[in-house]
């Protein structure tokens, strides 16, 4: 079966997140005034598995692996048929 | 003696590190394509500066998953000097060949400048012809440069004197203004396990040749030489 998958990699709380830091300034200077804001990361794919839980623990494998990092990140999947 | 140097695509101070250690330092060096593989009969490997895969996904962590990266790992585990700089720093610390991670400069710039740093330590293969707590000056060249690791491996770390490099003033004082990227502790080179592998993200390589400016980087190079010399 072919399961659609969707997977948010984003840093962990209390990691800094400078890129977030300046784009609030950047918005701050459009008049933009945000209390926050945090950045994250969203890669969609699809793949071939017997079942939905295991296009989840593939996708999960795949965070382990390569797509997160896991000094600084944390990792969200949601598996869609 | 043999050295290596392994070219990824995007790889761009491949060519200055081969030539310091084969022009300046006199020593046999192969640039070795990824593709191709490391190969056998090398005494030690360097993985230089650049931006090998574009920076995609994160500094370092493609490069990191290549099959070169396999071999390298085993020329570690044998005892080979390994010496990663910038961009091979980044891939060593995604390779989880050194501990920690280099995230994003606390302010988000390139930065390109000369950095001064106190070297922690002599009784590495890298720095044994420095001075412990000796001031040099290096440049340094990243955008993804702040290192970054949790409290226990950051205590391990000091614990077990695998730190290398810290970020300092010109007197050596070690303090939040001589630190340009953000890094925990100041740190910016640091000892795999096994203490053969070095990750850095100064450049030595542009500060061995006095026409440079400077020449605080070459004894890196030659102190990988002469212990390799003396291992025999």
């Amino acid at each position: 079966m072919n399961f659609d998958v969707e997977v948010r990699i984003s840093l962990k709380p209390g990691i800094l997140d400078p890129e977030a830091r300046a784009i609030q300034h950047a918005l701050a200077d459009l008049g933009f005034h945000t209390t926050k804001l945090a950045t994250a990361r969203i890669f969609s794919l699809s793949v071939e598995a017997g079942s939905r839980l295991q296009a989840e623990d593939m996708a999960r494998q795949m965070c382990e692996r390569l797509l997160a990092n896991p000094v600084i990140h944390r990792y969200e999947v949601e598996v869609r048929e | 003696m043999r050295f290596a140097v392994v070219q990824f695509g995007g790889s761009n101070c491949d060519r200055d590190v081969a030539h310091v250690l084969q022009d300046v330092c006199g020593v046999d060096t192969d640039l070795r394509w990824y593709k191709e593989g490391l190969g056998k009969g090398y005494d030690a490997v360097v993985i230089p500066g650049g931006f090998s895969y574009g920076d995609y996904l994160r500094a370092g962590a493609i490069a990191a998953r290549t099959p070169i990266m396999e071999e390298i790992l085993r020329h570690s585990k044998n005892g080979g000097l390994t010496l990663g700089i910038c961009n091979g720093a980044q891939i060593a610390a995604e390779s989880r060949l050194v501990p920690g991670t280099f995230a994003i400069n606390a302010y988000p710039k390139f930065l390109c400048r000369p950095a001064h740093l106190r070297v922690e330590t002599s009784g590495t293969p890298f720095t044994s012809l420095y001075h412990e707590g000796e001031v040099i000056r290096l440049p340094i060249a990243h955008k993804e440069g702040r290192y970054m690791a949790d409290p226990e491996t950051l205590a391990a770390l000091n614990r077990e004197r695998r730190v290398v490099f810290r970020f300092s003033d010109p007197k050596g004082r070690v303090t939040e203004d001589a630190n340009p990227n953000g890094s925990m502790e100041n740190i910016t080179g640091i000892l795999g396990k096994g203490g053969n592998f070095l990750a850095m993200m100064p450049h030595p390589e542009r500060a061995s040749e006095e026409i440079l400016g400077s020449v605080d980087g070459m004894r890196i190079f030659l102190s990988m030489i002469r212990h390799i010399e003396e291992a025999g």
